[in-house]
């Protein structure tokens, strides 16, 4: 229980500190808000035209696709914002600055997450939530409890599914530091087309996206029990899923960490 | 007491060719070759004990210096670091030793000096009293007061590497690895670091691990100097033994080799502090490290 | 003329560097090609369901924007603002540009033809592959050949008037970093105005009709909008020659912009001695 208050209180520790570097580009800093912003905005106002032109995709009317739309961006924006360490990951390696933290008597994951916090997301989250106001005032949902814990369990199991990507990723780049860009269809790929539900691409790609990588299981069926289009109340819980995913990413870190002590770099 | 025993270690690395030809070959397949860096390397040191680990570029220093902070696993071979084998209790020996790498910064960039002390005091778990009792010692020998306040990307090489030191030194650790500490270094900032080490040795008994080019390093800092190549160790002993081995220098350079003698002598018994001498001392010794490195090459 | 050819081959030679370079990276190439690959793939799948929602409102023929897609992540490398060279950048603000300058080079010329060869090195590595798997997908999603000869002629000329293009607004891009102290963060507002403004999020052909026709005056719509309508047979006669005389149009202007501005950024390097 003292270690965890120890390495609790150290990470809120190299927070501080990240933000206050931060601080010191305020015009970086602004301009990376706005690009972020805009970038998100770009695809909010994509979607926005061709539902202009087609009104619905497999019944999905925009209200829907919106209320999907927010939750995988705030989810993406969030472990972009915890875990963006990771995404940072194979240019400490290629710096050689993953000595350092091998120097240091704490974890290393500790150390990687509390290197980066993006503040800078904050505009995305915000975006985000104004999506789902926006989805949730034209698509006609009855709030009940049980929905209300699904849209929690959504973020919660979304974020931590894209951050056991971001470290999937990184733990890859323990081995090879070459053909990383593979790893973007996961995450800027995922974040992308994750904005329509995953029922649209067919029947295939459900598949891939349930026993591959879950992306189902923080999106495509919680929301059929947000919107009603199923008895099945336990859809709501799929996101609890993510946890699995999360061991078999962290047993593949712990074998990086292992072959780069003994490769070396 | 650090001891390493027959370690051998090895790297597979990819082979680049210039050329269109080669790059377009490349494409297709790509030979990698195993780069033997450590070969058959024993030594032990004492508690206390200032050591050079020198050799040319490439010789396998900084392999070693990995192995022994317990970055890198050897293929073989035994390394014990005060009873402890350093790639297994990673995180316990690690609070137990310093390293500096005079080419990379472990202080936070952005930030003030201080606010990286601080944040290294929670990461070792050093005790408020422990922390500010090291704190004002560094500061005192290290002349830092100025320094605490400023972001560390503001500050000169010499006076970041002041506040390196400092910071490898907050934990008292009982070793301190040094890894060309002068690199880049003004005079006057050379020899404030290499005095400081030298009190920090007497005062603590930290034993220190010096990894250099620069012979007057050596010169100034350690008697026993551990000389590397090819992932061998070549020799174990003093300086004049290495002069010794490097032999009579090549007849062109007869001349200097004489200054050698005279200005070893003069070192003896006079004290150095005039630039001229300590230049000419320098080039001297540069001239034995060369032409020993270079009968290496021909071995 | 004779000193034209010479000053032209040292450009080349940046050209050629950066192309040898760029072939090296085979396995971020093979990376690269995944990624492109599955893109195309989900955007092939997104695109069929909303043709199956409502067939009529398709803009054009299903078989065109599938080969829109396919050599849009073929050639991504060549027409993406996303990926900038950084090592420019880094130049400015670390001053090593003072050596740049020191050469007897116009540095504008030098960039473009870095720039280019880096591009074109990687559009090289991965349309190859991408477009060969296109190729021998099932249909719906099976690229097709251009409809004629002089489509697939002129998908070529366009293709790299389009790039030139491209390599012309990056470089605006670059030479901002000598004006301000934040070129990445810059870097990317402009990029995410470009992405949309050029087709990268829906294809301008799906835009509403009115903000369809303010775009194609811009120069975006001519870097790939242009090149890949033209192949698919989309974009023919009257249409497609103004469509070109845009493309001549903004490359012209945006080249001869961005001389003037790094001759106003090289007199401000001098003036601040770096």
């Amino acid at each position: 229980m003292n270690t965890l208050y120890k390495n609790i209180s150290l990470y809120f520790h190299y927070i501080s500190i990240v933000l206050r570097s931060v601080m010191q580009y305020k015009t970086s800093f602004f301009l990376t808000v706005a690009g972020r912003f805009l970038v998100s905005f770009n695809g909010i106002l994509g979607v926005y035209f061709i539902f202009a032109r087609f009104h619905q995709v497999r019944n999905y009317g925009l209200g829907e696709v919106f209320l999907c739309y927010a939750v995988i961006q705030m989810d993406f924006a969030l472990a972009e914002c915890f875990a963006g360490g990771f995404l940072r990951f194979p240019g400490m390696i290629r710096r050689g600055e993953f000595d350092r933290i091998l120097l240091r008597p704490c974890s290393a994951v500790l150390q990687i997450l509390g290197s980066q916090f993006e503040i800078s997301r904050i505009g995305l989250i915000i975006q985000a939530v104004l999506m789902f106001g926006y989805g949730m005032a034209v698509s006609p949902i009855a709030w009940t409890p049980g929905r209300v814990a699904a849209v929690v369990l959504m973020l919660l199991g979304g974020t931590l599914l894209f951050s056991a990507v971001f470290m999937l990723e990184a733990a890859v780049s323990f081995f090879t530091l070459e053909g990383l860009e593979a790893a973007n269809i996961l995450t800027y790929g995922a974040q992308e087309h994750g904005k329509y539900p995953i029922d649209i691409y067919g029947g295939r790609m459900m598949k891939i996206c349930t026993y591959m990588i879950p992306y189902t299981l923080i999106q495509y069926y919680p929301l059929q029990y947000l919107l009603g289009r199923t008895q099945r109340w336990y859809y709501g819980l799929y996101p609890l899923g993510v946890v699995l995913f999360l061991t078999v990413c962290v047993g593949v870190w712990r074998l990086g960490m292992h072959n780069y002590q003994s490769a070396g770099s | 007491m650090i001891t390493m025993e027959h370690v051998y270690k090895s790297y597979r690395v990819a082979k680049r060719n210039a050329g269109m030809k080669e790059a377009c070959k490349a494409l297709l397949r790509r030979e990698t070759q195993t780069v033997q860096a450590l070969s058959d390397i024993s030594f032990a040191i004492a508690d206390g004990e200032m050591v050079g680990y020198i050799g040319p570029n490439g010789a396998g220093k900084s392999s070693t210096i990995k192995i022994l902070s317990g970055i890198l696993t050897p293929d073989s071979g035994s390394c014990l670091i005060d009873g402890r084998v350093p790639w297994k209790d990673r995180r316990e020996h690690v609070r137990q030793i310093g390293v500096v790498f005079g080419q990379r910064s472990q202080l936070w960039w952005d930030v003030p000096v201080l606010d990286s002390f601080e944040l290294l005091k929670d990461i070792y778990s050093i005790s408020q009293y422990d922390y500010q009792h090291n704190l004002e010692e560094l500061t005192q020998l290290l002349h830092l007061q100025e320094l605490l306040k400023i972001p560390v990307r503001q500050l000169s090489l010499g006076q970041r590497m002041r506040c390196e030191l400092a910071a490898s030194l907050l934990h008292s650790p009982r070793v301190l690895f040094l890894d060309e500490p002068t690199i880049g270094l003004d005079a006057v900032s050379k020899l404030a670091v290499r005095e400081f080490i030298q009190r920090l040795n007497a005062a603590h008994k930290t034993t220190v691990i010096l990894t250099t080019h620069d012979m007057q390093d050596i010169e100034a800092l350690t008697k026993r100097i551990i000389l590397i190549g090819k992932g061998r160790v070549l020799l174990d002993g003093t300086l004049e033994d290495m002069c010794l081995l490097a032999g009579k220098p090549q007849s062109e350079e007869s001349r200097f080799g004489t200054k050698k003698h005279e200005s070893m002598a003069f070192r003896q018994n006079a004290d150095k502090t005039e630039a001229e001498d300590d230049t000419a001392s320098e080039n001297d010794l540069d001239r034995i490290v060369a032409s020993l490195y270079q009968k290496l090459e021909i071995l | 003329m004779k000193a034209n050819g010479n000053s032209l081959r040292k450009y080349f030679s940046f050209f050629r560097m950066r192309f040898q370079m760029g072939l090296q990276y085979r396995a971020a190439a093979a990376g690269g090609c995944v990624t492109q690959f599955l893109w195309g793939i989900m955007e092939c799948l997104a695109f069929r369901a909303f043709y199956e929602a409502d067939e009529s409102a398709f803009p054009m023929a299903f078989s065109s924007v599938v080969a829109y897609v396919w050599l849009r992540e073929a050639f991504f490398a060549l027409f993406t603002t996303w990926n900038t060279d950084n090592e420019l950048f880094d130049s400015v603000i670390n001053g090593n540009i003072a050596y740049e300058l020191c050469r007897p080079l116009s540095v504008y010329r030098m960039w473009f033809a870095r720039t280019a060869g880096n591009r074109l090195a990687n559009a090289a590595l991965r349309c190859v592959p991408i477009l060969f798997a296109a190729f021998l997908l099932p249909e719906p999603f099976r690229m097709t050949l251009p409809v004629n000869v002089q489509s697939m002629l002129l998908f070529i000329i366009t293709m790299f008037l389009g790039a030139g293009v491209t390599v012309a607004f990056c470089m605006f891009v670059y030479l901002l970093a000598f004006f301000t102290i934040s070129p990445q963060g810059l870097r990317m507002v402009f990029t995410a105005m470009v992405q949309f403004l050029s087709g990268a999020i829906i294809p301008l052909s799906f835009m509403p009709d009115s903000v369809r026709r303010v775009l194609e005056l811009l120069p975006f719509a001519g870097m790939f909008n242009v090149p890949l309508r033209i192949y698919s047979g989309d974009l023919v006669g009257a249409k497609m020659l103004r469509a070109i005389g845009m493309q001549i149009f903004w490359l012209v202007l945006l080249t001869a912009c961005g001389k003037l501005l790094c001759r106003a950024a090289e007199r401000r390097i001098v003036v601040q001695g770096g």
